[in-house]
């Protein structure tokens, strides 16, 4: 997890609830790609289409908050984000990402630094660095990297019932 | 050092004190699964190469956001439920019972002093009778479906202390918004609160329900009240002195303290698009409205239905307001149809429809359009919640919501 790499940025708000991530009504849609048009549709309906693999969003507060729908977090993993930087998660959230592999780094200043199109490089654990400028971060702890370095929670779970 | 509450029902779980800030496991008394989540949990739980449950008696399924069905799609997640609950042995399905955060403790599940978990955020409701209780995404559920246990983190804990009689046109509605609107939408990230006081001592169980619920909304990981004599007679148990010793010790440390004096409390409304957007009904009154809901599992119990009643009694509607009253559970819309509350509701212009989950969650019976008002009485008020991303909703108590449909404009209760 602590390879080094750049992504461009999205710039998102605070209190980006998971209504906006993912509105109720697309939920009983069969699978996570069937969702990713609509993905922040309520706030951005143009966003889901223009978001790159490998892009990242910067975010403000209490980024998640609202609803446990883990279609959220997974739609995100399927738009190709490789990481989410926010000033704060709002906890099911948080869990949800991590039990699906998605990087999520919490930082207080970035997001007021950032443009919406800019590129950041991301040294997990470690530091972004944004126009020169560099930013701490700390690392996940012991219980939480383990899930995201098995690449999530089913994978976790099918080496505890020795199937992989 | 002495405990809040949620230390002391973690701490009793793991059989040891616990501290804020650590991560422990903890075996889980109820799982609560819901039809949106329910196909999801099922495909991550075979994916994860589990053979069995770890306790079919102590899983619930509960249909409610898709009933009655509005898409073509929804029923398919009624029937991987049923496929699921037969291949495992679960006996505990309700499939046109009512709202599941009503059904888990009016259905005799979660008691005081248990550890629950939901796949829908709102599980925090079960604080109203002293539980823990949370919500998950559908990937944790599925572990905890075939391990029986989960991580959780010993939060910090906000004590909330309201003393004093609320004034007659004030709910425990007004109280948990005007909390919100203090601890803003992310004030209580990881934490628990604890409602005390001697305004919470006098709230029944449903008033208390109100509350709890909406714990999540200032991020709260749990919202939790000290069960008593009225919580054991709700749920159908002896007040032993095991449930006696779940309350907080004198010496318990609190992250925070917030002290309200019943007496100031007045009726607020939760104002587009945020929870914590909180101001006093006084100041929007006035503003015209295309709808009033009244339902949920925040406020569609037999008390909320009575408060309306009474204020409607022998009244109409405003002749332009779409009036929707949703009783959060078949037991309460019998209990309502019984002592003739439905009746009056119906006479003063209601559409009452079937217990679910449909309107609050933006998918069905009553649905709204670009620049259409509502005030409502369930728990969120974001963004395209309750229809298009243009509907201003504004939560009220039902005081609040069935005075405004009285008018049509936005109205405080007498």
């Amino acid at each position: 997890m602590s390879e080094t790499f750049t992504a461009k940025i999205w710039v998102l708000g605070d209190d980006i609830d998971t209504d906006i991530i993912m509105p109720t009504e697309y939920l009983a849609l069969k699978n996570v790609e069937d969702m990713k048009p609509y993905a922040f549709s309520p706030l951005r309906p143009e966003l889901a289409a223009l978001i790159g693999p490998g892009d990242m969003i910067v975010a403000g507060k209490n980024f998640g908050c609202g609803s446990s729908r883990e279609q959220a977090p997974e739609v995100v993993k399927a738009l190709g984000i490789s990481c989410i930087v926010a000033k704060s998660y709002a906890r099911i959230f948080f869990r949800n990402a991590i039990n699906n592999g998605i990087l999520l780094i919490e930082n207080a200043d970035l997001r007021d630094y950032v443009e919406e199109g800019g590129v950041a490089e991301v040294t997990p654990g470690e530091k972004i660095v944004y126009n020169g400028k560099e930013f701490k971060i700390a690392a996940l702890p012991d219980n939480l990297l383990e899930i995201l370095n098995a690449g999530g929670l089913v994978k976790a779970m099918r080496k505890r019932n020795g199937l992989d | 050092m002495g405990h809040t509450l949620v230390e002391k029902v973690i701490g009793n779980k793991v059989g040891r004190e616990v501290t804020p800030g650590e991560i422990v496991t903890v075996d889980v008394d109820w799982c609560m699964v819901d039809d949106i989540m329910v196909p999801f949990c099922v495909s991550k739980f075979e994916e994860m190469g589990f053979k069995k449950v770890y306790d079919p008696d102590k899983i619930v399924l509960i249909y409610d956001h898709f009933l009655p069905a509005s898409q073509v799609d929804d029923s398919r997640h009624f029937r991987v439920g049923n496929e699921f609950a037969a291949k495992y042995g679960l006996k505990n399905v309700h499939r046109t019972d009512g709202v599941c955060h009503q059904l888990m403790t009016e259905a005799g599940y979660v008691k005081p002093g248990d550890i629950a978990f939901g796949t829908d955020s709102h599980t925090v409701t079960y604080g109203c009778v002293g539980a823990f209780s949370t919500g998950i995404g559908y990937t944790e559920m599925a572990g905890i479906l075939g391990t029986g246990q989960l991580w959780i983190k010993v939060p910090e804990t906000i004590k909330v202390q309201v003393d004093g009689k609320l004034p007659a046109n004030v709910t425990s509605k007004d109280v948990i918004l005007r909390v919100l609107g203090d601890l803003t939408a992310s004030g209580a990230t990881y934490q628990s609160l604890e409602f005390v006081g001697s305004t919470i001592d006098d709230m029944s169980i449903s008033s208390r329900m109100a509350m709890s619920n909406m714990a999540v909304e200032c991020g709260a990981k749990n919202g939790i009240f000290v069960p008593d004599e009225k919580t054991c007679e709700y749920c159908g148990i002896e007040y032993t002195d095991e449930i006696r010793a779940l309350r907080p010790d004198e010496d318990a440390v609190y992250a925070r303290v917030m002290k309200y004096r019943a007496e100031d409390m007045v009726p607020v409304l939760a104002c587009p698009s945020q929870v914590d957007n909180i101001k006093d009904v006084s100041e929007l009154e006035g503003k015209q409205v295309d709808e009033v809901f009244l339902g949920s599992c925040t406020n569609g119990r037999l008390e909320d239905l009575h408060v309306a009643a009474e204020i409607m009694k022998g009244k109409k509607k405003a002749p332009f307001v779409q009036f929707i009253v949703t009783p959060a559970s078949r037991k309460i819309y019998k209990e309502a149809l019984d002592d003739g509350t439905l009746q009056i509701l119906s006479d003063a212009g209601a559409i009452i429809t079937t217990p679910g989950c449909g309107l609050c969650c933006g998918r069905a019976g009553g649905i709204l359009t670009d620049y259409e008002v509502v005030v409502a009485t369930n728990n969120r008020n974001f963004l395209g919640r309750m229809g298009t991303s243009k509907v201003q909703i504004y939560l009220a108590s039902p005081a609040t919501a069935a005075a405004t449909a009285l008018t049509g404009v936005i109205t405080a209760a007498k």
